[in-house]
């Protein structure tokens, strides 16, 4: 997937577009390096402590990366994702112990499950525009909350814990629960970077630059958007599950807390929204940040919160935008080059 | 009986709302900024105020201090924050970067004045609570929040009436400075084209900050009336926002009085859902604006003055 595209043969006059290049190979290359070191060889160097909180990254990776699906793709900002982050939770430890569906089978179910609610949620959230928007799904959010604490089967105002794992030797445990989430990042990640490159995340690209002209050429604007809310939710659910299996329960009060939207804000703001790096980066840094700052109790969200004020003001591309153009890790931009008389013309990139 | 009790506070209780939200919807309708800081800055008046009287001023002093003070936070905080976020839109078409067609979306000037001022919500959010720490705090009124003057069998709290009456008046003012006085028919015209307005001669920078200076005083106010009649603790904020949002759209977008009609509705539901189940009060006024949204998505009062 990350080769260059073919240009189809054009005839002298049209400009090339391609997609891709050494950048791109080089970058997917180095990647994948990570990956197998993070597979291969970081739960054997390190303790299980640090491997749990190596899961909490990766449950923030799939966060901020369908954060960004949502408001830099499909732009649409959403200050209510921790209902969905919630309702993984709860699905997953449901699922895992009422039903008695594997571990790795009740976090996937409970991905679907976030996309089932979704689904009907969207078409009440969407009359709502911009801001308006944002503070509409925060209710929504707050109404999943208080609906769950009403229910009694749900452990009311004290939660759930999980109990699939009893009898688990904790060292088998933490590693199947460190390798798989592992594996989910990746598959988040890089099925975000297949959807914009298809045909449907062209018509996002269009839907998030002016709505009103991609409808006129076509593009099918509000089942895009209902497309990336459903995603988007999905994957909110899916990290909401694992942030459950790794902590072995949830309470409504944290895993339904507005923080985890504040940190998916952070992550893609700060990284650089509308990337598939940017997230990537933005992650890793709140983590560190989160690791470093612990001690100080909550002066940690102080220090974010200014400091994602001061990126939206001052470099608004965040992290990965202050870095050239050409390094780009996942093929998405177009390059267009004009065969222009006699010299070439500069390429022009777009996205 | 009771019910005849939940109907008069509900009503009551709407005063407040309605007085909180008056600022929200005066930022949304002159720049469209939806301010997600607006109610930890409610909050943090009440904290203010509370300091005050904490220091031996009676209350009325120090509601004289706080809300000056809040309108000139409201001045600063739109001309250093909101009006660079809201200059991003226009200054990036020029930009030739691989991003300009992400920042040059309309989409990107929605989003970073709502990005700042959500950065600024949790900033201050947990500014607060270090300082004042978790704690519920209520400022002390003197027996003023318990008083009460009898209505046939019910009893009828004298500050919630107050805090109507008062809501009722900054409406009513907010409503007459905008259609009456230079400087509002200025700010709607601002609100109306900004480009076109600079053409008259009106500085949109200024009037924008104007606009947030009365906002800010006006939730300077609502923040003191919610720390002398509510528990209060540096979270609550999160809620004084989501009851200001619904009230402000179950009335209706751009209409002042609709939002008193709004916050109405939202107290009504709120202390009827709570004669029916006292843990269901809050999840009831939610519930009505979501169907407010599916029924009636323009409001009660949809758009009746331009504000």
């Amino acid at each position: 997937m990350t080769g260059p595209t073919p240009p189809a043969t054009p005839p002298t006059t049209a400009p090339t577009v391609t997609r891709g290049g050494r950048g791109s190979w080089a970058g997917g290359g180095a990647m994948l390096l990570v990956v197998v070191l993070l597979a291969a060889v970081v739960p054997y160097a390190v303790t299980l402590g640090a491997l749990s909180s190596l899961v909490m990254l990766f449950a923030l990776v799939i966060l901020g990366t369908t954060w960004n699906l949502l408001a830099g793709y499909g732009g649409m900002v959403s200050v209510g994702q921790q209902a969905y982050v919630g309702v993984g939770g709860y699905a997953l430890i449901q699922l895992a112990d009422a039903v008695g569906a594997p571990p790795w089978a009740a976090v996937l179910a409970a991905g679907l499950v976030g996309a089932a609610i979704a689904l009907p949620t969207s078409y009440l959230v969407f009359r709502l525009a911009g801001g308006y928007f944002a503070i509409g799904t925060w209710v929504v959010a707050e109404v999943f909350r208080l609906v769950t604490m009403q229910i009694d089967g749900l452990g009311g105002g004290a939660g759930l814990s999980l109990s699939a794992f009893r009898g688990t030797d904790p060292v088998e445990r933490v590693a199947f629960v460190y390798w798989f989430a592992l594996a989910l990042m990746v598959a988040v990640v890089l099925g975000t970077c297949l959807l914009m490159r298809s045909r449907v995340g062209l018509g996002l690209t269009a839907i998030r630059d002016d709505r009103v002209a991609a409808s006129s050429l076509g593009v099918a604007v509000d089942r895009g958007r209902r497309l990336v809310y459903v995603a988007g939710s999905a994957g909110a659910a899916l990290a909401g599950a694992l942030i459950a299996l790794s902590t072995l329960g949830v309470t409504p009060g944290s895993i339904y807390s507005v923080n985890w939207t504040a940190a998916m804000i952070f992550i893609v703001v700060v990284g650089g929204i509308g990337t598939i790096e940017g997230p990537i980066v933005g992650a890793v840094l709140y983590w560190v940040l989160q690791q470093a700052l612990a001690p100080l109790g909550t002066w940690y969200l102080v220090v974010l919160g200014a400091v994602a004020v001061a990126v939206v003001l001052l470099a608004p591309r965040g992290l990965w935008g202050l870095a050239p153009a050409r390094f780009e890790l996942f093929p998405l931009t177009h390059h267009v080059r004009r065969p222009a008389v006699g010299a070439t013309a500069p390429p022009v990139t777009g996205r | 009986m009771d019910w005849l009790n939940a109907g008069v506070q509900g009503v009551l209780l709407g005063g407040q709302y309605a007085l909180l939200a008056c600022g929200l919807s005066l930022i949304f309708g002159v720049m469209r900024i939806v301010n997600l800081a607006h109610g930890v800055l409610a909050v943090l008046a009440a904290y203010l105020s509370l300091v005050l009287v904490q220091r031996g001023l009676p209350l009325w002093l120090a509601v004289v201090v706080v809300v000056p003070v809040f309108a000139a936070l409201g001045y600063a905080m739109q001309r250093g924050l909101f009006n660079p976020a809201l200059a991003q839109v226009g200054g990036s078409d020029r930009s030739t970067s691989r991003s300009a067609s992400r920042s040059a979306s309309r989409s990107a000037g929605e989003l970073a004045p709502l990005l700042v001022s959500f950065g600024v919500a949790v900033a201050l959010t947990n500014l607060l609570q270090e300082v004042f720490s978790a704690d519920t705090r209520k400022i002390p009124t003197g027996g003023l929040a318990s008083a009460g003057v009898p209505l046939g069998e019910l009893s009828v709290g004298v500050l919630p009436l107050i805090t109507l009456a008062v809501a009722v008046a900054v409406i009513a003012l907010v409503q007459l400075f905008l259609a009456r006085t230079a400087t509002g028919r200025a700010m709607r015209a601002v609100a109306d084209d900004a480009g076109a307005a600079a053409m008259m001669g009106v500085d949109p920078k200024h009037m924008y900050a104007v606009a947030t200076a009365l906002a800010f005083a006006t939730l300077a106010l609502a923040g003191v009336f919610v720390g002398m009649s509510t528990q209060f603790s540096p979270g609550y904020g999160e809620l004084v926002l989501l009851f200001a949002f619904e009230a402000v759209i179950i009335g209706g977008l751009g209409s002042l009085w609709g939002t008193l009609a709004g916050g109405v509705v939202l107290g009504l539901a709120q202390t009827i859902g709570a004669q029916i189940d006292p843990q269901s009060g809050v999840l009831a006024g939610h519930l009505v604006f979501l169907a407010v949204l599916v029924v009636r998505p323009g409001g009660l009062m949809p758009r009746s003055v331009p504000a």
